[in-house]
């Protein structure tokens, strides 16, 4: 079947090492610190509370939100994390699943009202979603170490890539599905195109948009697990210590707080959707 | 000046527009261009006008191109051709800025769907068109209020749109158009939602609303009978067109084509007819004055069994039978003694269809009385004949003799 020599994957190696790392290193290390900066911000304000009071916090919120089963859930959960002495690396979990919903929402959400405005805008990011979304998540993990090192921040980077494409596509889908009828009775009485989208159709997209977050809090998690594959800390790392070392009891363990996380995460943010 | 003057308004779907006006310049169908190119007529070089006050009718089955039409008159669709002015100011010509204005200050519109807004209250609704106006809160709060009370809402506020019924959201729709103290009200099948009975309350209050309030309306409605009994003046489209244009009575009396026929055709002719379309006038009245034998000789020159009375200038004063004035006579009871005064009488302003109606349980025929004057009087046979040949019947009045029998 080889008809002719095609070196990709010299030029690939040539192109990254002569060209992409002396030039863009300096730019990529700026966002490596900013994001790093970031979650460590987020773990150490985390850890800095005492386990029992956020237990107790969370246990409160997923009352509020949902109900007596979540908070007796959550409330378990908290007590099976500190009886198996993962805390911190569950809070590590949770700090990447936060800084990087919180960076795939905050450029999702614009992005998708964008493009639920503009045919043009649209025309150009499907096909980018589309690619994010088929691309298998090892084949960015890779470069996403070269340009930014080992640790939480390419998980992040890889997170962004993997989680981002609900957020976009709830949020535009959101914002097309309004009444036809109510976006020309909103017009049909003087609204501006700012007034029009911030009194009625953001408000309208609410429950789509946050069923989206959900969506890209739940790829988060999953991804920050993946991640300890490329140095992420937190409990994909435990889960992977226990693969490697044949410790089926630690990947156990380990595997059983990432469902809690999981669960938890899932039921809070759905929850809040529907009610609004 | 017009409240609304359109002229020449054009509006072509499509990927061309412009090569489609010019198809339509040279005279071609819709459907013919459709095939040409693809491209839709939505609205066909309409022109009208609606002067202040005036209830305007655009009538048309769906495709017509009316709802295409009402909403080239604000601009919610940006025409391809032609003018719309309001007051005098040319729409068509206007920035952004001035457009948001006009529509602000001058248009109101309720749409067929109500096309409330479901997050918001009621209030917050009737609101809306103030508050991006930027109205101070508690002054368009205290606006809505007053406006939702004028349509009958009040004690609703707080609700959300879906927590009410079909009829009450529309009234919504309408509070909230009124509450811009729109002088114009754009109306798209806004009652083609509802319910009939609800629909027909809905009917009565608008037109009580707006002769309180002396809106200008341009109404869109498939429903001929519902064009007929709100509209001053009526417009049928067709085909993107408006095929005719003129009163209820015009159109029903001179269909400008077969397509407007038609529609007439089906028209509930008992709605539209009224007591004084097929009434007659009486042929055999008399004087009170005249004595029986008087009576009886033209009761027998028409050969009728009974004979309406009046006095002076058509004052109404009763009916006599043969057989009661023959033993009057012959016992010799005076002519007002056995005036039977028990006789149905109606405006004639009252709908054919009530008088079937009356006519069920009336042994005499009816008397369409104004003023206390005997205009004329209808007897079943005239109801029927009415309702089968409309309003023919009205201009024979001459030569028929006057159906004064009765069972």
């Amino acid at each position: 079947m080889k008809y002719f020599e095609l070196p990709i994957e010299d030029y690939t190696n040539n192109f990254v090492d002569n060209w992409l790392l002396p030039n863009t290193a300096g730019f990529f290390d700026k966002i490596s610190d900013i994001l790093r900066a970031f979650i460590e911000i987020v773990t150490s304000f985390l850890l800095f509370i005492p386990a029992e009071v956020l237990v107790v916090l969370i246990v409160l919120v997923a009352w509020k939100a949902s109900g007596k089963g979540l908070a007796l859930f959550a409330l378990i959960g908290g007590f099976y994390i500190g009886a198996v002495d993962l805390w911190s690396e569950s809070i590590q979990t949770v700090s990447i699943v936060i800084v990087s919903t919180i960076i795939s929402v905050g450029i999702g959400i614009p992005v998708g009202i964008l493009t639920a405005l503009n045919k043009t805008a649209d025309r150009i990011v499907r096909p980018i979603l589309d690619f994010m979304q088929t691309l298998p998540s090892f084949v960015y993990l890779i470069p996403a170490i070269l340009l930014f090192g080992l640790g939480s921040v390419p998980a992040i980077i890889a997170t962004f890539v993997f989680a981002t494409p609900p957020a976009v596509r709830m949020t535009s889908l959101g914002i097309r599905q309004a009444p036809e009828e109510v976006i020309e009775a909103s017009k049909a009485f003087g609204s501006t195109k700012w007034q029009l989208l911030l009194k009625v159709q953001l408000p309208l997209a609410v429950p789509t948009i946050m069923a989206g977050v959900n969506q890209t809090m739940m790829l988060s998690l999953s991804m920050a697990v993946i991640a300890s594959m490329i140095g992420a800390p937190g409990l994909g790392d435990t889960v992977l210590t226990g693969i490697s070392t044949v410790n089926v009891g630690l990947g156990l363990t380990g595997g059983l707080a990432i469902v809690v996380l999981a669960i938890i995460l899932d039921r809070i943010t759905q929850s809040i959707g529907t009610k609004s | 000046m017009s409240k609304i003057e359109v002229k020449d308004l054009t509006k072509i779907f499509g990927s061309h527009p412009l090569q489609g006006m010019k198809l339509l310049e040279e005279g071609r169908e819709k459907s013919e261009i459709l095939k040409k190119t693809g491209m839709t007529v939505g609205v066909n070089k309409a022109t009208f006008s609606v002067e202040e006050g005036e209830f305007f009718v655009i009538m048309g089955l769906s495709g017509s191109g009316k709802s295409t039409l009402i909403r080239l008159v604000n601009r919610l669709i940006e025409p391809t051709s032609g003018e719309i002015l309001i007051d005098g100011e040319n729409l068509t010509k206007m920035n952004t800025a001035d457009l948001l204005n006009t529509r602000r200050k001058k248009l109101g519109m309720v749409f067929q769907n109500f096309g409330l807004l479901p997050h918001r209250t009621i209030l917050s609704n009737v609101a809306y068109g103030l508050e991006i106006q930027g109205m101070k809160k508690e002054e368009r709060e205290a606006k809505a209020r007053k406006t939702l009370e004028d349509v009958g809402l009040k004690g609703y506020e707080a609700s959300y749109p879906t927590e009410l019924s079909g009829g009450m959201q529309q009234r919504v729709g309408i509070a909230r158009a009124l509450a811009n103290d729109a002088d114009i009200l754009l109306m798209d099948e806004a009652f083609s939602a509802l319910d009939p009975i609800i629909r027909k309350e809905m009917q009565n209050e608008l037109i009580s609303l707006q002769s309180k309030l002396g809106k200008t309306i341009l109404f869109i409605t498939h429903d001929l009978d519902e064009a007929l009994k709100l509209g001053d003046r009526i417009a049928i489209m067709k085909d993107g067109a408006i095929v005719q244009m003129g009163s209820a009575e015009q159109i029903l009396e001179n269909p400008a084509d077969n397509y407007v026929a038609d529609f007439v055709r089906d028209v509930d002719r008992s709605k539209i007819l009224e007591a004084s379309h097929v009434m007659k006038r009486p042929e055999v009245v008399m004087t009170h004055k005249d004595g029986h034998r008087m009576a009886i000789r033209k009761m027998e020159e028409v050969g009728a069994s009974s004979i309406f009375v009046v006095g002076k200038d058509d004052e109404f004063k009763g009916l006599l039978t043969i057989d009661d004035t023959i033993k009057a006579y012959k016992e010799d009871i005076p002519l007002k003694d056995i005036l039977i005064q028990d006789v149905l009488s109606v405006p004639p302003t009252t709908p054919l269809s009530e008088l079937i109606e009356i006519a069920v349980d009336s042994k005499y025929p009816i008397t369409v009385v104004e003023d206390n004057k005997l205009l004329g009087i209808i007897s079943r046979v005239s109801i029927l004949s009415g309702l089968v040949l409309g309003k023919e019947v009205e201009n024979d009045l001459e030569t028929e003799t006057s159906e004064v029998t009765s069972r």
